[in-house]
């Protein structure tokens, strides 16, 4: 009994040190790894502002949703948006926080960076083992004056899943029905052809060890690794390469208002210099947070994250700041959804 | 020192009939702690057996024992299937010995019988160090340098010059991507070897002097010697050794998935990208959600990895025992 007491008296000590020592407030996320330098850019700023630090562990999509749904962080991070279903039944608000794209990568001898011209299907049908050499017609055809040789073509893929490997078999799904019914869109999927690396380095490396090698990376990636990439078709038909401007016109091309839980699709959108394959990422916030103060927190920080200082950080890093209307839409969302135990508004 | 002793002796003793027994109440601790730290570890095991199976029980349920022998693993469908990990698992083993094994026999023969005194430490101290790699430093050099190699210089000549022999040849089809199983294979067999080795050379040198000398006298080549006596003298317990270091290939994880290609598909080329249960695991864990058929699936697939890992230490350990009973 009186050993309780003491025991807990040394609690309640320790905790008002901890609180004395550390008047700022920090709050936890965790999840996708796709973003995570930019949650981390920004996460170190912020403190510097503000005080107050985000601590952000890169675990995979997957882990992110399932520490959110046991509410061990105080918001999670997914590439792929969450089901309508389960965000209701966990008790979670879904909003993106940053928008990033995904190019290809080849290794063919002669070729250099935004030289080759693909489209979404051939695409599709090299991943499917169907256009097995780098002379195919199909690519010939699109690539008069490029001297293509008789080379295997050896598809690489993420053989970890993520939000990459998502993005792009939707957008496979999307341009080709073949692959749609055979093969379909998820974090990880069952490769009919080619080999598998682990991560976008595995990735990379892999392509740029074998002669014919053809593999999917984040631009983000690609970039500051200055990689052979490609140039691709978009839907209106233009071939354009991967590049800043090109993203946003697909992000401003996505239908935000249409679409549920902001899981608005920004693969191959309409627009004439839009790039085929951007997606969003997601943060994952509770409805009903446990702790208020942190997610009240988290709030201000991808509210200051949407302003100048952030969208800054985020396009040095290659990643491309959400529309202006989107963040509108967003912040009117965290007043109505986003509830303390007693029904205020956090916000 | 003796002063103390002296001292102490002066003015400490007592007489017998008045000591109090300091042990009395320290001995049945020591005891106690010692039988905790055995029954501990019975059951952290018996705890993680239970965890993992009833963690893919959900599997089982769904799949039935079909589990074990179907070809897919298709997360979009949601369709499951062992069949592919488990090959690839074995088969990634087997090659790892099959190449372990005759270097195995080299360094520990040399070591025992030919390498001269002031070489039989540096050597002995070089296997040992291999075994203190950490595994990811394995699984970088063979993606950065073993891979690359593989896919120039290796590859395409085999490809090329055995690929056409029927029956034979698909063993070898395929492009040459540098990664797959007989990469991952030579990965793990220089990662085995040093614990093959090490189990080699205990056995030799325990082969009594008698006998050795005895062949020697009567003429025997140092070969002869090694073939007709310290082999068939240690036979069991180096097949011991070898099902040990089987074993380890087995279940490692991170060097493996850096070079095998991880593709879910069925090949019987040594060339091909295939999975082993580790790797698989290691790659889907993180992006599988709470209370998926996925995760569930992968928790049977580590029951069933231990289930083959327990097999293979059972049988390594009861031949290395008939050779001490």
């Amino acid at each position: 009994m009186k050993l309780t007491t003491i025991f807990g008296a040394a609690i309640a000590v320790a905790g008002t040190l901890i609180a004395g020592s550390a008047s700022a407030l920090d709050f936890n996320g965790a999840g996708a790894s796709f973003p995570a330098p930019v949650y981390q850019s920004w996460g170190a700023k912020y403190k510097e502002k503000t005080g107050n630090g985000l601590n952000y562990q890169s675990i995979g999509s997957g882990g992110g949703q399932n520490q959110i749904i046991n509410r061990t962080v105080d918001f999670g991070a997914s590439d792929a948006p969450m089901e309508s279903a389960k965000l209701a039944s966990a008790n979670l608000l879904q909003f993106p926080a940053v928008i990033g794209s995904i190019v290809a990568t080849v290794n063919i001898d002669g070729i250099a960076s935004d030289q080759l011209k693909l489209t979404g299907p051939i695409l599709a049908d090299i991943y499917l083992g169907k256009i097995t050499k780098w002379n195919d017609k199909a690519i010939a055809d699109l690539n008069a004056g490029v001297k293509l040789p008789d080379q295997a073509i050896v598809p690489v893929y993420r053989s970890d899943s993520s939000g990459t490997s998502y993005v792009f078999t939707s957008y496979l799904a999307e341009v080709s029905p073949e692959w749609k019914s055979k093969v379909g869109a998820a974090t990880s999927v069952q490769w009919p052809a080619g080999a598998g690396a682990k991560g976008n380095e595995g990735v990379a490396g892999t392509v740029k060890n074998t002669k014919g090698g053809l593999g999917y990376v984040e631009f983000v990636y690609a970039a500051a690794n200055k990689l052979v990439v490609t140039q691709l078709q978009n839907k209106a038909g233009k071939f354009l390469a991967p590049s800043v401007k090109s993203f946003m016109v697909a992000a401003d091309a996505a239908d935000w208002t249409g679409s549920k839980d902001f899981a608005a699709s920004m693969l191959n959108t309409s627009g004439e210099g839009a790039w085929p394959i951007v997606s969003a990422t997601y943060i994952l916030l509770p409805k009903n947070p446990t702790n208020v103060e942190a997610s009240k927190e988290v709030m201000k920080f991808f509210e200051w994250s949407y302003g100048k200082d952030g969208g800054e950080i985020a396009e040095k890093l290659h990643y491309i700041p959400l529309p202006e209307s989107v963040v509108k839409r967003i912040e009117a969302a965290w007043k109505a959804e986003v509830k303390t135990p007693d029904g205020k508004p956090v916000f | 020192m003796d002063a103390t002793i002296d001292s102490s002796g002066a003015t400490g003793r007592i007489p017998i009939h008045q000591a109090k027994s300091i042990g009395g109440l320290s001995d049945p601790l020591f005891v106690g702690a010692l039988w905790a730290s055995g029954i501990f570890v019975l059951i952290l095991l018996g705890l993680i057996i239970a965890q993992l199976f009833l963690g893919g029980l959900p599997a089982l349920q769904e799949f039935g024992l079909d589990f074990l022998w179907t070809a897919s693993w298709n997360p979009v469908t949601e369709k499951y299937g062992a069949l592919v990990m488990i090959y690839g698992t074995l088969f990634s083993a087997v090659i790892a010995v099959v190449v372990a094994l005759p270097l195995s026999f080299g360094i520990a023969f040399f070591l025992t019988e030919i390498a001269p005194q002031p070489l039989k430490r540096p050597i002995g101290v070089a296997v040992q160090l291999l075994a203190a790699v950490p595994s990811i430093i394995y699984g970088m050099w063979g993606f950065f340098v073993i891979a690359p190699l593989m896919a120039a210089y290796v590859q395409p000549p085999l490809i090329d010059l055995l690929g056409p022999i029927p029956v034979l040849g698909a063993l070898f089809q395929g492009p040459p991507l540098g990664s797959g199983m007989f990469t991952a294979g030579l990965i793990l067999a220089v990662m085995i070897v040093p614990f093959i080795t090490a189990m080699f050379v205990e056995t030799l040198e325990s082969v009594p002097p008698m006998l050795k000398e005895s062949a020697y006298g009567v003429g025997c080549t140092t070969f002869e010697v090694y073939r007709n006596v310290s082999v068939p003298y240690g036979r069991t317990a180096m097949v011991g050794a070898v099902m040990l270091g089987l074993g380890r290939a087995l279940g490692e994880t991170m060097a493996v998935t850096f070079v095998i290609g991880n593709a879910t598909r069925l090949s019987a080329s040594l060339f091909a990208p295939g999975a082993t249960i580790a790797s698989t695991i290691a790659n889907e864990f993180p992006e599988a959600p709470i209370g998926s058929l996925k995760l569930t699936s992968l928790l049977q697939l580590g029951f069933i990895l231990f289930v083959i890992s327990f097999i293979v230490l059972a049988l390594s350990r009861a031949l290395v025992r008939s050779r001490l009973d």
